[in-house]
């Protein structure tokens, strides 16, 4: 494993002296910028100041011992993250066992060999800047709550039957608008509008799943099921409405085209899940109601109203959303007509 | 048993440098009697659980120097008080002879 070319932040928790000291030079000929604490409350303290990147953590402590700082960090969500490496005396190796089964990162047994430290250290940095970064790639795609859950549970490929809802986004007649353009400007205005659209979808607790071309597609109620799926979905169709509108309003004042887009939703069960490898995996839904969601999405070009919603839909909606019964539709691969409604 | 074993020592002075083990080597001079201290006041006082602290972590730097004798009686005593027994006879005492072994040889490997 390479070292990591920037310089990490370590604190290192110990009561006692020569163990900070040997822990600190160590680090720091490691090229780690290291501060130190001498008990256990001193370093909960200084961990809660945010700034640092690993702990080596020390059980046996006055004040406040190894395993009540782990306890403490894992118990808060903007600690929990931090990576703690448990370090202590090879007879303590029960209390060790204990802290990793409650999550800390990795171990370590004193005298502290330097080889077995910087192999430990950087393993666990690079682990965090993995994290960091799958945590960062989330939370643009999805709330914090959803964000958290994914990592979370870990990934684990395989679906479950879940109850949601489904929405399709496209921009109408987006190859003619790319054409009339420079590619760069047209990649830019792409850039835009997603970051608007997942912002009205993320606001209504939705998780963009997937985005191809200028379409994208969201889903609300899983993983985390939330009772007002439907209702949520329908408000973040609206929003992202009205965030068009102001994007319209910006691009016709530079003398540039108007932007339309079609969205359609799709409610009922599912089987959500992982798709993909283990290497690369997407979190996605599959089943007749996402491929509902999608033909739907596709109608709103004849049907000339930008929201289109099925039944099921409609009828998860608090009165102050007024729909439109539009009558039955017959879609392709469907052996019966659905019925459709327009959000005005 | 070896009063500092040297494969340890010797592995300690090269990882860390000449320089840095002879700080290492003062601190431990001037912080372990104090601990010492510290055992025969809680003993004195009956505390247990600070004797064992104490305990632990001369225990802990005698393993760091490769002071095997003094480790491992340090560790005997450690063991004693978390059974909340004070009945450690002369150990106390052996202790300190194998901290003045300890520390001479230290010095002399400076």
């Amino acid at each position: 494993m390479v070292a990591p070319s920037e310089p990490a932040r370590l604190l290192v928790v110990d009561d006692n002296k020569i163990n900070r000291m040997l822990l600190s030079r160590s680090l720091a000929a490691q090229g780690h910028i290291v501060e130190t604490a001498e008990n256990g409350k001193e370093g909960l303290e200084k961990i809660r100041s945010g700034v640092f990147d690993l702990v080596l953590l020390d059980i046996e402590m006055p004040e406040m011992d190894g395993f009540q700082v782990l306890e403490a960090c894992l118990n808060d969500v903007e600690l929990r993250q931090l990576p703690i490496i448990m370090t202590s005396a090879m007879d303590e190796l029960d209390a060790v066992v204990k802290c990793v089964e409650l999550g800390a990162e990795d171990y370590l047994t004193k005298p502290i060999n330097p080889v077995l430290l910087r192999a430990r250290v950087n393993a666990s940095l690079e682990k965090k800047r993995l994290r960091d970064e799958q945590r960062k790639l989330f939370r643009t795609f999805a709330t914090k709550e959803v964000a958290e859950e994914l990592l979370r549970t870990g990934f684990s490929l395989g679906g479950k039957q879940v109850t949601a809802s489904v929405l399709f986004a496209d921009i109408r007649s987006f190859t003619t608008i790319a054409e009339s353009q420079e590619p760069a400007e047209s990649i830019e205005m792409l850039n835009e509008y997603f970051s608007m659209m997942f912002d009205a979808i993320t606001n209504n607790g939705g998780t963009v799943n997937q985005l191809v071309g200028d379409g994208l597609m969201a889903v609300f109620g899983a993983p985390i099921f939330f009772d007002s799926h439907r209702e949520k979905a329908v408000r973040a169709a609206q929003q992202m409405l009205e965030q068009l509108k102001v994007f319209n309003q910006n691009r016709s004042a530079q003398g540039k085209s108007q932007i339309r887009i079609g969205i359609g939703i799709a409610s009922g069960t599912m089987v959500a899940g992982y798709t993909g490898t283990q290497t690369r995996a997407i979190y996605t839904c599959i089943g007749d109601t996402v491929n509902l969601a999608s033909r739907i999405e596709e109608y709103t070009k004849e049907a000339l109203h930008p929201i289109l919603i099925d039944n099921y839909t409609s009828q998860g909606l608090p009165e102050s959303i007024a729909v439109e019964d539009l009558g039955k539709v017959f879609f392709k691969g469907k052996n019966h007509a659905i019925k459709i409604f327009a959000v005005l | 048993m070896p009063i500092i074993d040297m494969n340890i020592f010797s592995e300690l002075k090269e990882t860390m440098g000449a320089e840095f083990i002879n700080e290492l080597i003062d601190t431990f001079v001037e912080d372990t009697p104090n601990l010492i201290a510290q055992m025969h006041k809680t003993l004195i006082s009956k505390d247990a659980e600070t004797f064992r602290r104490a305990a632990h972590t001369v225990k802990s730097n005698a393993l760091t120097f490769g002071a095997s004798e003094l480790a491992s009686l340090a560790r005997e005593l450690e063991g004693m008080a978390r059974e909340n027994n004070l009945e450690i006879g002369n150990r106390l005492e052996m202790l300190e002879e194998a901290l003045q072994k300890a520390k001479s040889q230290l010095i002399e490997l400076r």
